[in-house]
């Protein structure tokens, strides 16, 4: 069976919950949003399947192999996340030496080349990169790894709109030459939106949606228009969240009910990916 | 070429609708061959699984058609076959908004008639 596999994922953090019986499953071949707010267990969920930590119970497995301590397991995943498992005072350059030490497909050509269109300096130690150059050598040992897998948490922090936009075409083109699975955590929501093709959101340590995102945008919508018209027509509706503005009224809603019936006077749009997720995640 | 993505319309109606765009006015020509699925996924940053979506439109409609292991190519015929759809669909996508706005506004048809004739500069 190819893809992550979590079974009743739970972890706790001096009796917080950061985990709380989470299963789920990341396909072959797709990318994957996964979006959280602060604190809903996304750093927590890719540390245990790369085991850099443990979960109090569950399962975590790749392929069918259980991941914890197992090499063969590991060596399919890459996980560029807060910390990286380099010597902090390596060169760059030779963190591109050894990366194929531990990951046999690691193309240090390729890391050069992305290396050069970042413009990093390859000569420079890797605790003396800046927050956003940090980040741009986490991606470029990330998608040269060439692992089945690919795990990245908050891969744009620090980078300028240039270096994000440059990654994820270089992401995008990637993925169409050498197919793997993608699970991008990060908060800038409607940049990655249109990158990805699948989505778990994640709230207080459980899953609380997992679906395309084509599914999941196409059962989201507004409707706005005078207090009284919103009332009467969202009774009833799967509404996540309402904002008034003097008599004017917006409601949110989530599947059921037919937008077509609005109704005349009532305005209907779309709601996107990040306010769907903020209706979401709030409370 | 621009993909809007605040649009109501998703972004794989849009790429076919992007890539008719380009039919219509020359820019692929009859018989050209089209930019593959990971160039368009890389040009308007969209997942390849979206671009592919869009492109199967253009292909089960008859716009463009693929040869195997090289790419894809715009059929004979295929401008003329978008003008006679999109004037099928003229009415739907441009004169119904129109009414509905006028009628918002209270604009007569008289009046709406005499802006399209300005339009068309009379």
């Amino acid at each position: 069976m190819n893809g992550i596999e979590v079974r009743n994922l739970s972890k706790s953090y001096d009796g917080v919950k950061a985990l709380n019986g989470v299963s789920l499953r990341f396909e072959g071949n797709k990318i994957y949003g996964l979006l959280g707010r602060n604190g809903a267990g996304k750093t927590t969920l890719l540390n245990i399947v790369t085991g850099r930590i443990f979960a109090d119970r569950g399962e975590a497995l790749v392929d069918g192999m259980p991941i914890p301590e197992n090499d063969p397991a590991l060596r399919k995943i890459y996980l560029a996340g807060e910390k990286t498992l380099f010597p902090e005072g390596m060169k760059v350059q030779d963190t591109f030496k050894w990366s194929g030490e531990f990951y046999p497909a690691f193309d240090p050509e390729y890391a050069g080349n992305l290396a050069e269109q970042f413009r990093l300096d390859t000569k420079k130690r890797v605790k003396s990169l800046s927050t956003g150059y940090d980040s741009i050598f986490k991606l470029i040992i990330a998608m040269s790894a060439n692992t089945p897998y690919i795990l990245l948490d908050e891969p744009v922090l620090g980078l300028d709109a240039n270096n994000r936009d440059l990654f994820y075409r270089l992401l995008i083109e990637k993925y169409s030459e050498r197919p793997c699975t993608v699970v991008i955590s990060t908060h800038l929501i409607e940049e990655v939106s249109s990158v990805i093709e699948e989505i778990v959101i994640l709230k207080e340590g459980a899953v609380i949606k997992n679906e395309p995102r084509e599914t999941l945008l196409s059962k989201g919508y507004a409707v706005s228009g005078t207090a009284r018209q919103i009332d009467a027509y969202i009774a009833g509706k799967n509404v996540i969240g309402t904002e008034s503005l003097g008599g004017l009224k917006t409601a949110y809603i989530l599947g059921g009910g037919d937008r077509d019936a609005a109704g005349e006077g009532i305005e209907v749009s779309k709601l996107d990916l990040q306010k769907l997720f903020i209706h979401l995640t709030n409370s | 070429m621009d993909i809007n993505f605040e649009s109501e319309r998703p972004i794989f109606l849009q790429i076919a609708e992007c890539l008719e765009d380009a039919v219509l006015s020359g820019a692929y020509p009859e018989g050209s061959q089209i930019p593959s699925i990971t160039e368009i996924s890389v040009g308007f940053k969209i997942n390849p699984a979206t671009a592919l979506k869009g492109i199967n439109l253009l292909v089960d409609s008859g716009i463009v058609y693929k040869k195997r292991g090289i790419g894809m190519f715009v059929s004979a015929g295929a401008a003329r076959k978008l003008i006679q759809k999109r004037r099928a669909q003229f009415y739907e996508s441009y004169v119904s908004g129109l009414v509905k706005e006028a009628r918002r506004l209270g604009l007569s048809e008289t009046e709406i008639n005499s802006m399209i004739r300005k339009g068309f500069g009379e």
